[in-house]
């Protein structure tokens, strides 16, 4: 029974996870598998029992789903299956609880009790697990079974899944009927509401589906009669049998099945379309179909829409359709209840998302909740200073002035809308305005006053006056009266003539206006003119006016009778003239004609006064009736007739404007017009805009009323004012009207007092308008025919008042007069009008409130009412708002001490320079925590130096030239570094992250290749060392392997018996030392030689950084080492970073020793019990590799040429004996010794790079392109060989290295000093070399300083010949460049050789032309190589550079000794400038010529004095244990030398020397040598003596010999031989 | 000395890189160095290490448990530059070429106690699409020079970087003489609590 058991679980599982068909087939499904159990316990079951069965089978789908020990995975997949009961928990939580809880007791009862049941039927459950086989093939069984029920159950599916979809809503619907009784369910509900979940028919009752169901089952199982009951039927009879009776009973043998059932499963493949339908069921879709109202709604319940029903409901937010479908389906699928819709059926919505109010909590609300620190801090501006004169002086602290502009109004006196009525009345108030002026004044009035005052004056004087006065002061004071009188008159008539002009003119305009207002029929403004008339008693007006007109004409004729009088006096004179002249003219009328002579006599005539009528005849009496005719006549046009009523003109706006609807639509349009148009002003103050009006609506009157006032905080003296008139029309742009310029007030005009002026403005715009308004600038008339065209100008008035503003204390805030420029003042008297406090004031609202109560404003005036409601904000407290900004706002909170307290600590301080990266502190570490634990040395050094910036030291260097220039050097570096350090902290992606670079195809390919390769080759490649990045090094990681290999020409000692042979120097000849061919040196050495003594036994001696190692002796000229050697590396001030350790200027001294063994046995007797020897070791010569070009080349591996001084006492070339024996020739193709060395670091550094940085350049542009072409083409075709075009100078600029080579002079005397012997005169080829040696050896003087060095980590910079000679001191670059300068100016063929040798690595070399053959120079050196010379430390050559131009080398080689240097092919030799681009002619950047100062021999002497007394010193102090005693008669020997050596420049002269030391020293063994260097400073020179290990003698009774000379070359070139040598005296 | 205070200040971190998420990566092993100001010197301990390679754990957490303990001491005058331990994550591509997972840094936590810092790491990026083939083809992905340059921001805006997986770290961090010189780490509450009395219990 077990396996079958075993398969009806597997049965079941596959169902469980089957697909929904299957599920939905599952309830028939299960009864088969019972079925198929029944086959073989069908005995057992009766018919009668297969209802319970059934009902209990039906069961078996809820009941796992509620027990505990169900794996999870499956309650999740069935939890869609089984919708009803999952709403039913979330809906009855605590119901169902409960009920679970009461059947869980039950079960776990009823389990015990059937477990003890089952086991004694079932032996026990773990056996079949075992029986796997044949479970498999009960599976496979099944599944063919299982097959022909799928098509068996088809048509039932069919039924089904319709069942089922009605199943889920009808779930929906009854679902809740269990639950909503508040009680507990009975067993039987629960019974009832397990089952459910099955029900086929949902609509019926929940009896009929069960019923339907069994009837079902039982057709299945009539079907299947012979098939075998289920093993849960099994159980179940079991239990029956037993003692169960509940269904709780039967569903924990349900249970206790399932749990069994998890045990063992198969692997499950779930198919896709498995997967599909699982996902189908886990995933919901929502639909995106809009979901029909009423499943929104409860049932039964119509839509309800609440805008229909006249409610207010907002506008919902604007969601797309689709989104808003799926979340109404989404809602009604997830959380059934509808509480997410509203009435209308409708998502719940807020009408609008946005907040009516601020949620952010308010900032600072409260005044006093701001911090005290956190107020503004005031701090005086930083005023402008270039316009001081202007500007109010910092000796008043206050320093803020105001200006309170008012500007109340603005009217149009003409405006481009204004209609022709408008222009009329404008007009009339313009005259209206000046007659009431003139009215005030009423001068008609005081003058007639006067007038009469003065007549009786007159007449007093002259009645009662006469006896009294004498006749002339009375006659001249009447006279002068009458004068007066006579003006007064004049003004009167004039004033009373004007007034009534006036008037009348007034009353023409009025009249106009009102026919025009007839004419057109509507009025357009509310002008009204009204003419009073005073009445006037008309009989004293008459006498008034006859009065007043006798009196006129009485006078007037008194006036008329006295120019009578004096006319008639003229009038004689001149008639005497007259005649007197008539006669004369009488006389020339006879020659001419008549009509020529009346011309003089009319401009004779005319002169005379044209009151009367004027004849040469006398003139006329005066005639009292034409006079009182014309005063009548004046009167009665100028004033008021007698009885005339007076006219009083009063203009009241009292008349009515005609409506808009009376008007024609021209004149509608008009005034819609002026209503579009609206004004603002705008106040400038000192040309810049600080405030502007509000924009108003320009009134139908043409009026605009602001009532703003603006308070000017200012600081500057006001130079103008203005206010700029803006008119905005509709909605377009605003324009400029006009400029009022307002005058700046006078200091005594305080606010309060001002008062309002008008000041007119006017514009000169154009405006044209299409309807009743006249426009501006363009002619109209008021006449129908267009006659009398008048043009008006856009104009106004701005009525406003500027005052100086009073402070707090009453004190007007007026800038002092006394720091206004005077010349300035009539400028500042113009000044204007303003109103109250600054604008300032106005965002300073603490400010304004106290103004305002101080001040007293009215409140209830208008124009402050802004202001008012401004202040009633401010003082209301209702807002705060912060007052002050500030950039940094919490600075000072941040500062963690004061600036005085970061100065004064000196632990700070050291922090501040350490991080400021200043070279002393840098690298500092450990800064101490407490200022005392702080030496104060540690500053000692920094501030010396910067101290000691600008002072000249001269301690060190002796020579105040070297001192300056190191000084200059010094600077020049510092400033580079610091650049350097900032273009250090620029990052490039290379600098960060190491990618390798996108391979091209060929590199690809061989990667591809490389993959098939095999892993452990036979003969491994040598594979490069790692690098090492310098950071995380410290002392002692790094270490400096010197390999020494081998050397070659060792000189040999020399026997002592030589002193009688002496070679003959003359026989030389210069060639010789080029051309390798030594033959004439005689022979006669060779005969001395014993031969099998040892000739040499030298060794090497490495030191490096005062760390010496040495190999052992070897043995012969040709010795053979192969030894390595280790020497620790120690960068300096332990800082291993690349900068430090390329600015390490140590050099590696590599000296090569001779190891002699003295017999120092006294006793030949005891030679064969003992050996007493004493070792010496004797200086042969040196190499000298400087740290940074191992550091920069990696390793250094080569063949060097051994430094051996010129002279070696006691030791000689063995070459001569070789050659004598004429074998291995070709060894002796070049002089001097070798030595094959291998040096690197270990391990290898990555060396730093030069700085990326692209300088600017005053090149062409052009040019530049050309030379990246150029170097990329050349770095494609052979990426290693060097190729320069541009390079930096001195200041960072890029240059075409073109310009650096130039002619230049050297030296006169140098080649003064040129022997002209007739020798040397024999070969001119000789001659020329012997000159370009010589120039060479001068460049060799100029000490050497490597870029990389003086400038770590930068490019090479090339300095000019002259900087270079003024610094003296440069690298490769700049002594070849100026060696190939003096080539060329010696007329050579000279090139700039740039390429690598040994051990420079990339270098500079000259190569020059002669005749045949080339030759290379080393210019660093002075050495010359041929072409051909295996020993030429140059290796490779990259391009030549000439002049002009440019050849990189594109031949296969670039070993000089396999190219061919004639850069005129093409083929070989690619050049820079070519057809394509000729040579634009690029002027040097080389001086013109070269000036040389002779150097001062006393200050050289000197220098040698002290350099050798230095030496000296030192010389002792490296034998502190040993007495150093100087022999002085062999030091003044030597000294007598050295001037031979620097002479012949240490060559030849061996022999002769030697002679005759030891004519002079015979006694002594002597062995020492002269050094010879180009002086730069002293601690070289001390370097290298103490590398050759002299004073290391320490046989007792030595004695030593140091002598040294300077020899100075022009320019300050000291060239320094010293001769140290030990002596021993020989017994 | 003891009278004048101390003019060091002592930080004792220890701890262990416990685990991984590298979810796409297995067999992966990890480095870890400290990176410090100039004022800091270690006194004691590794500053760096290399751990064991570990395989990810066949549990759903798939994590990568290294376990590599930290123990280091330094001693410092400044707390300016506070130590960062640095982590770099190195594990085999599908060729068998290490190459780098990740690289992450935080700074050794300021207070005492017991802190757990999860650190998310991250790679520098290809400059290009095919430079990423390339790279990845041949096993050479980029790196940066030294995986120090995390702990610093200069330069980095040249780099671009993917983030991929976290670093759980622990550190137990003592140290002496912090609060002597003026530095106060600790919370406030506790510190104010706590850190008078072992000044008092200190010998003095």
């Amino acid at each position: 029974m077990n396996p079958k058991e075993e398969k009806v679980k597997i049965i079941t599982e596959e169902f469980i996870e089957n697909d929904k068909d299957a599920g939905v087939g599952r309830q028939k499904k299960t009864p088969k598998v019972a079925r198929q159990k029944r086959k073989k316990r069908l005995p057992t079951t009766g018919p009668e029992e297969m209802v319970p069965e059934n009902l209990h089978f039906n069961q078996q789908g809820p009941v796992p789903e509620d027990s505990d020990t169900r794996p999870l995975s499956m309650t999740s997949r069935r939890g869609p299956r089984s919708l009803p009961p999952i709403p039913s928990a979330s809906r009855t939580g605590f119901a169902e609880f409960s009920m679970r809880e009461r059947m869980r007791e039950k079960l776990q009862a009823a389990r015990s009790k059937a477990e003890s049941t089952l086991l004694q039927e079932i032996p026990t459950p773990r056996p079949r697990r075992l029986q796997s086989p044949s479970e498999k093939e009960m599976e496979t069984e099944f599944g063919t079974e299982a097959d022909e029920e799928v098509q068996r159950t088809q048509k039932e599916d069919d039924s089904q899944s319709y069942s089922r979809v009605k199943f889920c809503d009808s779930v929906r619907k009854i679902k809740p009927k269990p639950v909503v009784p508040p009680g507990f369910p009975s067993a039987e509900e629960a019974y009832n509401f397990f089952t459910f979940n099955f029900d086929p028919e949902p609509e019926e009752s929940e009896e009929k589906p069960k019923a339907k169901n069994r009837d079902g089952m039982n057709q299945e199982e009539e079907e299947g009669e012979e098939e075998e009951p289920p093993v849960q039927e099994h159980k179940m009879d079991e239990e029956e049998l037993l003692s169960a009776k509940d269904d709780e009973d039967f569903l924990l043998g349900l249970d206790h099945a399932a749990e069994d059932f998890v045990v063992v499963r198969p692997a499950d493949y779930e198919s896709v379309h498995v997967r599909l339908q699982m996902e189908k069921e886990l995933l919901f879709v929502p639909s995106r179909l809009t979901v029909p109202t009423y499943k929104k709604l409860p049932e039964n319940v119509q839509p309800r829409f609440l805008e229909d029903e006249g409610l207010y409901a907002g506008a919902r937010p604007e969601v797309p359709r689709a989104c808003q479908n799926i979340m109404e389906n989404r809602l009604l699928t997830q959380e059934p209840g509808r509480k997410w819709f509203g009435d209308d059926g409708k998502i719940l919505a807020l009408p609008n998302p946005t907040k009516g109010f601020p949620s952010r909590p308010p900032v600072l609300t409260r005044e006093q909740d701001i911090k005290a620190e956190l107020e503004t801090l005031y701090k005086k501006a930083v005023k402008y200073v270039h316009r001081s004169q202007h500007m109010i002086g910092s000796g008043d602290p206050s320093g803020n002035f105001q200006l309170d502009i008012d500007i109340s109004g603005l009217i149009f006196t003409h405006h481009p809308c204004f209609s022709r009525e408008h222009v009329l009345a404008a007009k009339l108030a313009q005259l209206y305005d000046q007659y009431l002026a003139r009215h005030q004044r009423n001068k008609a009035k005081f003058l007639t006053d006067k007038l009469q005052a003065l007549r009786n004056a007159v007449q007093t004087e002259l009645n009662p006056a006469k006896p009294h006065k004498s006749l002339d002061t009375t006659q001249k004071a009447i006279n002068e009266y009458k004068s007066e009188i006579r003006q007064t008159r004049k003004l009167r008539d004039a004033e009373q003539e004007k007034d009534r002009t006036l008037l009348k003119t007034i009353i023409k305009v009025w009249k106009e206006m009102k026919s025009l207002r007839e004419f057109q029929r509507f009025t357009n403004t509310p002008l009204k003119l009204v003419l009073r008339k005073e009445k006037v008693d008309q009989k004293t007006d008459e006498e008034a006016y006859e009065a007043e007109i006798q009196a006129e004409i009485s006078e007037l004729l008194e006036e008329l009778m006295e120019e009578y009088e004096r006319k008639m006096e003229g009038y004689r004179a001149s008639y005497q003239q007259w005649k007197a002249w008539k006669k004369a003219q009488r006389a020339k009328k006879k020659k001419k004609k008549q009509a020529v002579e009346e011309h003089p006599d009319e401009e004779m005539e005319e002169p005379y006064p044209g009151e009367e009528p004027v004849k040469p005849v006398p003139p006329e009496p005066t005639d009292r009736a034409l006079v009182e005719q014309q005063v009548r006549e004046r009167a009665a046009w100028s004033r008021r007739r007698p009885g005339e009523p007076t006219l009083v003109p009063e203009l009241s706006l009292a008349g009515s404007v005609t409506p808009n609807e009376q008007c024609p639509r021209a004149e509608v349009l008009r005034r819609e017009d002026v209503k579009r148009r609206s004004i603002y002003l705008k106040v400038i103050f000192n040309d810049k805009e600080v405030s502007r009006t509000d924009s108003r609506p320009l009134g139908a009157d043409f009026r605009v009323h602001f009532g703003q006032i603006f308070n000017l905080q200012i600081f500057n003296w006001p130079e103008s004012l203005t206010l700029q008139v803006y008119e905005t029309i509709g909605h377009s742009g605003t324009t400029l009207l006009a400029e009022v310029f307002l005058p700046i007030p006078e200091t005594t005009i305080v606010t309060g007092r001002a008062p309002i002026e008008e000041v007119e403005f006017s514009s000169n715009q154009h405006v044209t308008l299409d309807h009743e308004g006249v426009g501006s600038g363009v002619p109209f008339s008021f006449e129908a025919d267009g006659s009398n065209q008048l043009i008006l100008m856009t104009s106004g008035k701005v009525s406003n008042g500027v005052a100086w503003a009073i402070g707090e204390n009453g004190i007007p805030l007026i800038p002092p007069l006394s720091q206004q420029n005077i010349g300035f003042r009539s400028a500042l008297k113009r000044a204007d009008a303003i109103s109250s406090i600054g604008t300032s004031g106005l965002t300073d609202l603490k400010k304004l409130a106290k103004w305002a109560a101080e001040s007293k404003l009215d409140p209830n005036d208008p124009n402050n009412a802004p202001l008012m409601q401004l202040i009633s904000v401010a003082t209301s407290g209702e807002s705060y708002v912060p007052d002050f900004f500030r950039l940094e706002q919490l600075q000072q909170e941040f500062n963690f001490v004061s600036d005085e307290e970061l100065n004064r600590s000196k632990r700070f301080r050291l922090l501040c320079l350490r991080s400021q990266e200043v070279p002393e502190f840098r690298n500092y570490k450990q800064i101490p925590a407490y200022d005392r634990e702080i030496m104060e040395k540690v500053f000692q050094d920094y501030e010396k130096r910067l101290r000691d910036r600008n002072v000249i030291e001269t301690k060190d260097h002796i020579d105040t030239h070297r001192a300056i220039v190191a000084k200059y050097l010094q600077q020049v570096r510092e400033s580079v570094i610091n650049r350097f350090l900032i273009a250090k902290h620029h990052f490039l992606l290379s600098d960060l992250i190491v990618e390798e670079e996108v391979p091209n195809i060929s590199i690809l390919g061989l990667s591809l290749f490389k993959l098939a390769e095999q892993k452990r080759p036979l003969r491994p490649r040598r594979k490069g060392r790692k690098k090492v990045t310098a950071q995380n090094l410290s002392d002692g990681d790094i270490k400096v392997l010197v390999n020494i290999i081998r050397a070659y020409d060792i000189p040999v000692r020399k026997p002592t018996a030589s002193k009688f042979q002496q070679p003959s120097r003359s026989s030389r000849t210069f060639s010789e030392k080029r051309a390798a061919s030594p033959t004439t040196h005689s022979p006669t050495h060779s005969t001395d030689y014993p031969l099998g003594q040892v000739l040499v036994r030298p060794f090497v001696e490495v030191s490096f950084q005062r760390t010496i190692c040495h190999t052992t002796t070897a043995e012969g000229p040709n010795p053979s080492w192969n030894e390595e050697l280790e020497l620790p590396f120690r960068a300096p001030n332990g800082d291993y970073s690349t900068t430090s350790l390329q600015s390490v200027r140590d050099d590696v001294f590599i000296n090569i020793f001779d190891e002699v063994l003295n017999d120092v046995l006294e006793d030949d007797r005891e030679r064969g019990r003992g050996i007493h020897t004493h070792i010496e070791r004797h200086w042969l010569g040196s190499v000298k590799i400087p740290f940074s070009t191992i550091y920069f080349q990696a390793k250094i591996d080569g063949t060097f040429k051994i430094d051996i001084p010129p002279v070696l006492l006691g030791y000689s070339k063995e070459r001569n004996l070789i050659i004598e024996r004429s074998f291995d020739s070709v060894r002796s193709l070049s002089e001097g010794s070798y030595i094959t060395l291998f040096i690197t670091i270990e391990p290898q550094l990555v060396p730093g790079e030069s700085v990326r940085e692209k300088f600017d350049s005053q090149e062409d542009e052009k040019l530049l392109q050309a030379t990246a072409k150029f170097q990329t083409e050349c770095a494609l075709k052979f990426p290693h060989r060097q190729c320069l075009t541009t390079v930096t100078d001195i200041s960072g600029k890029t240059v075409f290295v073109t310009r650096y080579l130039k002619p230049l002079n050297p030296p006169r005397e140098l080649l003064d000093a040129c022997p002209n012997s007739p020798q040397a005169m024999e070969e001119l080829l000789d001659y020329f070399l012997f000159k370009q040696e010589l120039v060479a050896r001068y460049v060799s003087l100029i000490p050497f300083l490597p870029d990389t060095v003086s400038f770590a980590g930068i490019c090479d910079m090339w300095s000019t010949s002259d900087q270079f000679l003024d610094l003296l001191a440069g690298d490769e670059e700049e002594h070849a460049v100026l060696l190939c300068n003096y080539f060329l100016s010696l007329g050579k063929k000279a090139w700039l050789m740039m390429g690598s040798a040994i051990p420079e690595g990339p270098t500079a070399y000259v190569l020059t032309r002669e005749q045949s053959h080339y030759l290379i120079w080393n210019p660093c050196t002075g050495h010359f190589y041929g072409q051909f010379d295996t020993f030429c430390p140059l290796k490779s050559v990259g391009c030549l550079i000439g002049p002009d131009n440019i050849w990189f080398n594109i031949q296969r080689y670039d070993s000089p000794l396999r190219i061919n240097f004639d850069v005129t092919k093409p083929k070989l030799w690619k050049s820079f400038f070519s057809r394509s681009l000729p040579y634009p002619g690029l002027s040097s950047v080389q001086p013109e010529e070269l000036i040389y100062q002779r150097t001062d021999k006393a200050a050289a002497a000197e220098l040698q004095d002290r350099i050798e007394k230095i030496l000296k010193e030192k010389i002792m102090d490296w034998r502190p244990r040993h007495l150093t005693r100087w022999n002085r008669y062999c030091t003044s020997a030597l000294r007598h030398f050295l001037p031979v050596l620097e002479r012949n420049q240490g060559e030849d002269i061996e022999d002769d020397h030697r002679a005759e030391l030891l004519k002079q020293l015979g006694d002594y063994r002597f062995s020492g040598f002269p050094l010879h260097m180009p002086y730069s400073e002293l601690k070289p020179l001390i370097e290298a003596v103490y590398s050759t290990g002299v004073h290391n003698i320490d046989v007792p009774n030595v004695e030593f010999a140091l002598a040294v000379y300077i020899h100075p070359y022009p320019k300050n070139v000291l060239s320094v031989w010293i001769y140290v040598a030990s002596l021993i005296r020989n017994r | 000395m003891a009278a004048a205070g101390p003019s060091v200040f002592l930080l004792m971190v220890n701890g262990q890189v416990e685990s991984a998420q590298f979810p796409e990566y297995d067999d992966l092993y990890c480095k870890y160095c400290f990176v410090y100001g100039q004022d800091w010197a270690p006194t004691a301990g590794l500053e760096e290490g290399i751990s064991q390679i570990t395989s990810k754990s066949q549990d759903v957490r798939r994590a990568l448990v290294w376990n590599f303990p930290i123990d280091v001491t330094f001693k410092s005058t400044n707390p300016y530059g506070w130590p960062q331990i640095v982590l770099s994550v190195y594990g085999p591509d599908v060729f068998g070429n290490d190459v780098v997972r990740g690289y992450g840094a935080v700074h050794v936590p300021f207070s005492p106690g017991r802190h757990k810092r999860t650190v998310p790491m991250f790679v520098p990026e290809s400059t290009s699409k095919l430079q990423k083939f390339t790279s990845w083809f041949m096993g050479r992905r980029p790196e940066y020079t030294d995986p120090k340059v995390v702990a610093q921001g200069e330069g980095r805006e040249v780099t671009r970087v993917r983030s991929q997986g976290f670093v759980t770290l622990l550190f137990n961090v003592v140290t002496k003489d912090m609060r002597k010189l003026g530095y106060d780490t600790g919370p406030p509450d506790t510190q104010g609590a706590s850190g008078p009395s072992p000044q008092q219990g200190l010998p003095p």
